[in-house]
């Protein structure tokens, strides 16, 4: 059991020591020479920009939002709750085709103000406002669902010992709140970082170069991958990075508990409540009606107007789908068996190598999909010939880069079960392996079918792993919306994002909205499970 | 059982003589998709096709090295079948191949063959500007006269290896001085040929540096269009005649018969019908009406060479602020 933990760490950790490898093999001196240019300066400056603007407009929305539907009286509380959240169905690249397709300079919304004049607008869905749109409106979910949670969580009496000695209420917010919410922010904002470094569909649509567009540019353009290598290399770093900040920033807070938490009374709303519920249906018009409704549109006229099964290619939808279907589902096994032994290992049997193991195993989590893929593509083609272009190497990064999602959950399943009904198991004369698949496990399902369904979920989604990892005529739902949107055939891309998301929305729902949404949970917990599917899910 | 699972159409298996005869193509299912429908129909043989673009193409092959599963490469330009050569990895064809192909259009070393020809030109409105108004060769493309009015697409293939010629035939000072004269002139920058050919169409700018046959394909869409082709009348790197062509990575006969068919009549009329290129093996003219390939001035180039600058003339585009 322990040789198969200890196997799936190094498996997890392989690719990114093959990409140092590839990085410096024209020594330090042509690494140094690829890396430190100008161009690549300007890269990251314009990288870091959309990631604090993303930060900043995400977060301007997720606070208000996530205050008004856990802490006052608004009207359809419950309603609103979940469609603040549900914008995390759509995979990045099917909103920003939407986004362009609407809001593009000659887009839907020009064609129907062109009765009155209206010849051009303003390119707003491209560059790096199209990108700051697109991210923030899809990615400030990720803060929101653990500011709702963290909301809920506060002890009130904080709060009334602050009033009670004469301090506003808006100085109270500020100064006994937020420092409260603090772990939730950090988080939340670690999340949409990543998710914005990793993106990679999405900022392809709406043109803006970031450093993972610019990674795929060189791969695709350049005669010599070092370039590639280096410059995935250089975002990898950037990712641990952030990810240490977080940590660091994490580690020094203490939740402040005075006693058993009781529920705040709702904060009073009166006449706000109507523009508080127009905030809420605008933001909503943007990240669901409209992308739900370009979808539905031109998935229905496609259907209407001519073959909507076959594609360009000549591949029809419904084959895509399965396959989809397929890698997902594979994924899925292979990485809830790898991380049952691993939470196990280190859960049950604390040592410093199963930590180790453990911390190892969640590597996926720092390498955006494009840089997992090209690290494979390089280990393979040099030391496993026969993976090369194969299913097995798509499944195996599709496990690597999601083995965090089945990771926390099964571990958040197992730190409930007690250790002493396996101890008595094991005096009773039962044999470890016996107890492993007659008690443990089906004590622990629940953690492992939500993890299943993680990991299931995210690869369905996956797109830049797929497109450059994929055997020779292999193509995916994602891949086909992909490259109908980036080609423009927008009625193309919307057939099989429907069949996506019509195949993502329930488990969607009912294994991260639902269960983020639900009463009770402590933050940390939360978070933990959130920080793992947030990167997952960032494409 | 997942291979079976999730087959329909992916063929995994040891056993290589029935294996399709695999080709990474840098050029579009659109453009080819058809022709080799055409090729499995009259010979049986089962083809498998991984697309790209061109660079990608190549850079995978050397990247893999003679260990490459691909049985053939096709190439949208004779730069990157040059450095697939010169990393030695193409078979040799074979005479009969060979000689179908003037020997401008092919590999000196018999390593890879021209199947069609794409003339690089420039593509103007004729209600905004006349004849004489334009540009005479690629370094008056830098002329302050010509500032805001034209359209480049400096991220595509084709402009690149242009601008890769004009370095082999000039030098690294020539090439960074004319694109540091273009990005001064501001032109409109689009993502490729067919959004210049839209806007010069459009009025959006006057005239555009693209390749011959786009304009052809504009035409089938919008019969009326207001504009024309207009073919460098100077030679040297202005108005280069850039290839398409093939080469052979693998012993298997079948790849040399696909490469055989590609200059054959059939595939050959097809280019000319489907794609608007040039025809180049023997007795097969052009479908529509194109100066003939021997009246247009074109520099005679060492495709060895251009793909030796080709790292450093996309690094040149790079660094002139043409890109952004």
């Amino acid at each position: 059991m322990s040789g198969a933990a200890l196997g799936a760490a190094v498996a997890a950790v392989l690719p990114l020591v093959y990409l140092v490898i590839r990085s410096f093999e024209r020594g330090w001196a042509g690494f140094a020479d690829t890396v430190v240019t100008g161009q690549v300066l300007a890269l990251l400056t314009r990288t870091l920009g959309l990631v604090v603007g993303v930060v900043a407009v995400a977060t301007t929305l997720a606070l208000p939002m996530a205050w008004l539907v856990a802490r006052t009286d608004l009207p359809r509380r419950r309603l609103w709750t979940v469609v603040g959240a549900l914008p995390l169905v759509f995979p990045s690249y099917v909103a920003a085709f939407s986004l362009v397709a609407v809001l593009g300079p000659t887009g839907r919304l020009q064609q129907l103000l062109a009765r009155w004049g209206v010849e051009r607008l303003p390119d707003l869905a491209y560059g790096y406002s199209g990108a700051l749109l697109l991210l923030s409106l899809f990615t400030y979910p990720y803060l929101y669902l653990l500011l709702v949670a963290a909301f809920r969580d506060l002890d009130p009496a904080l709060e009334e010992s602050s009033r009670s000695l004469g301090i506003g209420r808006r100085r109270t917010f500020f100064r006994v709140v937020v420092p409260q919410l603090r772990p939730a922010l950090y988080s939340g904002i670690l999340l949409i970082a990543l998710y914005t470094l990793s993106d990679f569909g999405g900022v392809s649509i709406v043109r803006f170069n970031t450093f993972t567009l610019s990674i795929f540019q060189a791969y695709q353009a350049l005669l010599d991958r070092t370039v590639a290598a280096s410059l995935a290399m250089l975002l990898a770093l950037l990712s641990f990075v952030l990810i240490f900040a977080e940590a660091r920033l994490i580690r020094g807070i203490r939740p402040h508990r005075t006693g058993v938490a009781r529920p705040s009374p709702p904060v009073r709303l009166g006449k706000w409540k109507w523009p508080a519920t127009t905030l809420l249906a605008a933001v909503a018009l943007l990240n669901l009606g409209l992308p739900l409704l370009t979808v539905t549109v031109w998935g229905v006229h496609a259907f209407l107007a001519d073959n909507p099964l076959t594609g360009p290619s000549g591949q029809s939808v419904g084959v895509a789908a399965v396959r989809s279907l397929g890698v997902a589902a594979a994924a899925a096994v292979v990485a809830v068996a790898l991380a049952l032994p691993i939470v196990t290992w280190a859960v049950r049997y604390p040592s410093r190598l199963g930590r180790w193991v453990e911390r190892l195993a969640h590597s996926g989590f720092a390498l955006p999909g494009l840089v997992l893929a090209l690290s494979l593509v390089f280990m393979s083609t040099r030391m496993a010939r026969p993976l090369y272009q194969s299913l097995t190497l798509l499944v195996v990064a599709y496990v690597v880069r999601f083995l965090p999602e089945a990771l926390a959950a099964t571990r958040a399943a197992m730190v409930t079960v007690s250790p002493h009904f396996e101890e008595v198991a094991r005096s009773l004369g039962r044999r470890p392996m016996a107890i492993l698949s007659s008690l443990t496990i089906p004590l622990v399902r629940p953690g492992l079918l939500a993890g299943a369904g993680l990991v299931f979920l995210t690869t369905m989604k996956e797109l830049p792993a797929t497109l450059i990892l994929r055997p020779t005529g292999f193509e995916t739902l994602a891949t086909r919306i992909w490259s109908n949107a980036s080609e423009g055939i927008y009625s193309q891309a919307a057939v099989p994002s429907l069949w996506l998301l019509v195949m993502s929305a329930l488990p969607m729902y009912w294994l991260v909205i639902r269960p983020a949404l639900a009463p009770r949970k402590s933050t940390r917990a939360m978070g933990d499970l959130l920080e793992a599917i947030g990167v997952g899910e960032a494409e | 059982m997942l291979g079976v699972l999730l087959g329909c159409g992916v063929e995994e298996g040891p056993d290589k003589t029935t294996d399709p005869v695999l080709i990474y193509s840098g050029r579009s299912e659109a453009l080819v998709g058809g022709l080799l429908e055409i090729f499995e129909e009259e010979t049986g043989v089962e083809v498998q096709v991984r697309y790209g673009s061109t660079t990608e193409m190549a850079a995978t092959l050397l990247e893999e090295g003679a260990h490459t599963p691909a049985d053939v490469f096709l190439s949208q330009d004779a730069a990157a079948l040059g450095a697939v050569s010169r990393a030695g990895l193409f078979r040799e064809l074979n005479d009969e191949i060979l000689s179908r192909v003037p020997e401008r259009f092919r590999s000196p070393s018999g390593e890879w063959v021209g199947v069609s020809g794409r003339a690089r030109t420039i593509v103007y409105n004729t209600e905004r500007v006349s004849l004489g108004e334009l540009p005479r060769s690629l370094q008056e493309v830098g002329d302050s006269r010509f500032r805001g009015r034209f359209g480049v697409a400096p991220t595509n293939g084709s402009f690149q290896a242009h601008m890769a010629v004009f370095r082999a035939l000039h030098g690294a000072e020539a090439l960074d001085a004319l694109l540091a004269a273009m990005a001064r002139n501001e032109p409109g920058r689009y993502p490729k040929n067919s959004a210049i050919v839209e806007a010069v169409i459009a009025g959006e700018v006057d005239w555009g540096l693209v390749n011959h046959y786009y304009l052809w394909r504009a035409r089938k869409e919008t019969p009326a269009a207001v504009a024309e082709n207009y073919f460098f009348p100077v030679g040297e790197a202005s108005g280069f005649v850039n290839t398409a062509g093939a080469g052979v990575l693998s012993e298997r006969a079948e790849a040399h018969r696909l490469v055989a068919f590609l200059v054959s009549e059939t595939a050959q009329s097809y280019f000319a019908r489907e794609t608007f290129e040039y025809p180049l093996a023997g007795g097969v003219d052009p479908a529509v009406e194109l100066p003939p390939l021997t009246e247009v001035a074109s520099a005679s180039v060492d495709f060895g060479e251009v793909s030796a600058v080709f790292e450093e003339t996309l690094a040149a585009i790079a660094a002139s602020g043409l890109v952004q």
